[in-house]
């Protein structure tokens, strides 16, 4: 069946075929053709963002929360250059993504014409495809091709550039589309010999470590992954990406490995002679120094992306699958083993690191001098908001302390920017999120540095009603960079005070006021500088409905992220609180 | 150095080349030669990549070129296994007293002179790396003004040939 129509509405007619129903964006001029069908779609709703970072982040956190492909749209030149930095951050944490920008006119093409940027160029080693579109009649496969390969094999972003006499051409529609993707064949089933070989070597192994990564929650394999660990017994570790994977109230979950992660799990990690590791990628944040992780672990790696496999550390049983089909099988595989008597025995393995649990636990110490500690505020937002909600942090330490100190029992819940950390992340992602995910609550957690880099896009949730909520973990300043600062620097804090909270002890400035800034934005705005009143401001924000809240939780700005590796150095140097190193080998 | 040659068939769409020489040069690897031509079949572009593996392990070079969605195929060119070939043209100088023993080297490397005139010959040669390095060598003492490589091809030896299979797998998803 074909149909004679514009390049545009072949265009709104293959997003509503692939089955989208929002797109996050901003129009200019060369996309302006395509705003104009997609003003009569029905069937897609388009999200008029601020900028278009927060178009790409929004679609990122669209993704996270319902696992299709978000998509974002901008016009050519700047604003697809706004686009870069969420296309990197999707690239980095392998979010599915697509992103439409429009191209000007293939005669003006390469004459640096008004707002041409070669956007495909710039964008080539960010995203995992791109295409410019030249022909109209190239629209609809390119659309179909561009959504395959943003949601199957390890998922990323996909660019479809688009030329503006393109979308004005007159072109036959059809649908569906084949496929012209000889070179794309991603491999999602296991071999069942590498299968069999890791199940032989978890019941030889006598101190084994699942390291979960952000792939099993990309393969939706939560469930599976539940039911390996049990059939095991294994410790299990989430790394930033996989929080949420396994529940954390689960007894046999360490927590968060890498560089802010618990002593249980970077230990586990180090002791280990033996690391299954799940969708994820030794990135140097887990690691410490390469060369000294995990120096006694033989290594099981499964990943869907083959590249990721010996990358960084060699696996002696590489398994190349989707996460939940190799977890999938190797259930029955240990099942097989456990069946015919072959099982691991872990009870030494567990009480050391049960010990260490024990004995290092996640704290933090109270400033002492009547302001909030930080770490307080988030621990008792999750407690009050609970585990059904999702939860989407910006980068640094209100980030790490989102990572530590609330309890997730659920996939999907813990929303970040891992590889790329970026800055700004929270609010748009979680924009994105709750307009994928409507009845579900939706927490940004930010810094007041983040909170500043992307909060002109609470004027899109007020608008559109969207109404996220936001708490901005207010010290002041970049405190992340800060702490580094007192860490590295000898305490010389070159440019890390923001003012946005009153310095301790001198006068009370703030630029800008977040309350203000909220209000103005037609938001709820909340302040919250004491211990006693935290309960209080949570439960009126949850208690807000009909708009987006942003709270301004004012803290200390001296706490730090505990337990640290340093950068650069091993994981065996963990410090669990400053100058503080734990024994590891005491036997009691 | 640790040299490698790969064979990467890809498809023959705007940007191949520069996705492909742009992840190398992204990734740390480095490239000796690269070279790309059409195939014996329309859509299809050959390259032939010499790649010197020293800081990273060919494996993950391949995976990483593998990704690229454009990518149909690698197949490492083994030097025992495989014809490579490299062509080369140099300007010599070669006025009446050295122009017998320029000619004379080149007779003896199976080159031929394809441009002459009163002070330099231009010499075309055609053979392994190795042979064409000689060959410079031996002409180095007359004067060279300047020369050009093609870069390395190379063909697997025997009956086989890289795109069968992995066509018979693009018929399959068309």
């Amino acid at each position: 069946m074909t149909e004679q129509m514009t390049g545009a509405q072949s265009l709104i007619r293959s997003l509503e075929h692939v089955g989208v129903d929002v797109v996050f964006g901003i129009p200019g001029g060369a996309i302006l053709p395509a705003y104009d069908p997609l003003y009569d779609s029905v069937k897609v709703r388009h999200i008029l963002m601020r900028h278009e970072q927060g178009a790409g982040h929004a679609a990122e956190g669209y993704a996270y929360a319902t696992g299709r492909p978000g998509v974002c749209m901008a016009t050519s030149g700047p604003g697809a250059t706004n686009l870069v930095t969420p296309l990197a951050d999707a690239h980095m944490d392998s979010v599915p993504m697509v992103a439409i920008t429009g191209q000007v006119a293939t005669s003006l093409i390469g004459t640096d014409g008004f707002q041409e940027a070669d956007i495909c160029g710039i964008t080539m080693p960010i995203t995992k495809h791109n295409f410019l579109v030249r022909e109209a009649a190239d629209i609809p496969r390119t659309i179909a091709e561009a959504f395959h390969i943003a949601s199957t094999g390890r998922p990323g972003p996909v660019l479809v550039d688009i030329a503006k006499d393109a979308l004005q051409a007159a072109v036959e529609f059809s649908w569906p589309q084949r496929l012209e993707l000889p070179g794309y064949r991603p491999v999602t089933k296991p071999h069942g010999k590498q299968v069999r070989e890791a199940a032989r070597m978890i019941a030889e192994a006598r101190r084994p470590v699942l390291y979960v990564g952000g792939g099993v929650l990309k393969a939706r394999a939560a469930q599976e992954l539940r039911v390996l660990a049990e059939l095991t017994g294994l410790p299990v570790v989430t790394t930033l990406m996989a929080r949420g994977a396994f529940p954390d109230s689960h007894h046999q979950h360490l927590g968060m490995p890498g560089m802010h992660g618990t002593v249980a799990a970077v230990g586990a990690l180090q002791r280990a002679d033996l690391i299954v590791a799940l969708g994820a990628r030794f990135d140097d944040r887990v690691t410490g120094r390469l060369d000294s992780f995990a120096p006694d672990a033989k290594i099981v790696h499964a990943d869907i992306d083959p590249a990721e496999i010996s990358k960084n550390r060699h696996a002696d049983v590489p398994i190349v699958g989707d996460c939940r089909e190799v977890i999938a099988d190797l259930v029955v595989a240990v099942r097989n083993d456990q069946a015919a008597g072959r099982q691991g025995d872990y009870a030494a393995w567990w009480s050391q690191l049960n010990r260490l649990r024990n004995d290092y636990p996640l704290g933090y110490e109270d400033p002492g001098d009547g302001s909030l500690a930080p770490q307080y505020v988030i621990k008792r937002l999750g407690e009050i908001v609970g585990p059904e909600a999702a939860y989407a942090a910006g980068v640094g330490q209100h980030q790490m302390w989102a990572a530590q100190f609330i309890d997730y029992e659920n996939p999907g819940t813990f929303l970040n920017s891992g590889g790329a950390g970026t800055m700004g992340f929270a609010v748009p992602a979680a924009l994105g999120a709750k307009v994928g995910s409507p009845d579900q609550t939706v927490w940004a957690i930010d810094g007041d540095g983040c909170f500043q880099m992307t909060n002109q896009e609470l004027a899109t949730c007020a608008v559109e009603g969207i109404p996220i909520k936001v708490a901005v973990i207010n010290n002041g300043n970049l405190g992340m960079v800060r702490q580094w600062q007192t860490l590295f620097y000898e305490g010389r804090y070159s440019n890390t005070n923001l003012h946005t909270a009153p310095a301790q002890g001198s006068e009370k400035v703030r630029i800008p006021d977040f309350v203000r800034l909220a209000e103005a934005y037609g938001c709820v705005g909340l302040r919250c500088e004491r211990v006693e009143d935290v309960d209080a401001t949570i439960e009126k924000a949850m208690a807000v409905d009909d708009a987006p809240v942003v709270v301004d939780f004012t803290v200390n700005h001296d706490a730090m992220v505990w337990p640290m590796v340093g950068p650069g150095i091993s994981n065996d140097d963990i410090q669990y609180a400053r100058d503080m190193a734990p024994d590891w080998d005491n036997e009691e | 150095m640790s040299l490698h040659t790969l064979s990467v068939l890809v498809e023959d769409t705007p940007g191949v080349l520069a996705r492909a020489s742009a992840l190398f040069s992204r990734r740390g690897f480095n490239i000796h030669s690269l070279t790309v031509g059409p195939t014996e079949y329309e859509g299809l572009s050959r390259m032939t990549i010499v790649v010197n593996c020293d800081r990273h392990p060919l494996e993950q070079v391949t995976k990483q070129l593998n990704k690229l969605v454009n990518v149909i195929k690698i197949v490492e060119m083994d030097a025992d296994a495989s014809v490579r070939r490299e062509l080369l043209l140099v300007k010599v100088k070669a006025d009446a007293a050295s122009r017998s023993h320029v000619l004379e080297t080149a007779e003896l490397f199976r080159a031929h002179v394809v441009d002459v005139s009163p002070d330099v010959v231009v010499i075309e040669a055609t053979g392994k790396p190795e042979k064409l390095e000689a060959l410079i060598r031996n002409l180095e003492p007359f004067g060279i003004k300047e020369l050009v490589k093609s870069g390395l091809v190379a063909l697997g030896r025997g009956p086989r040939s890289i795109t069968d299979r992995s066509l018979r797998a693009i018929e399959r998803t068309a």
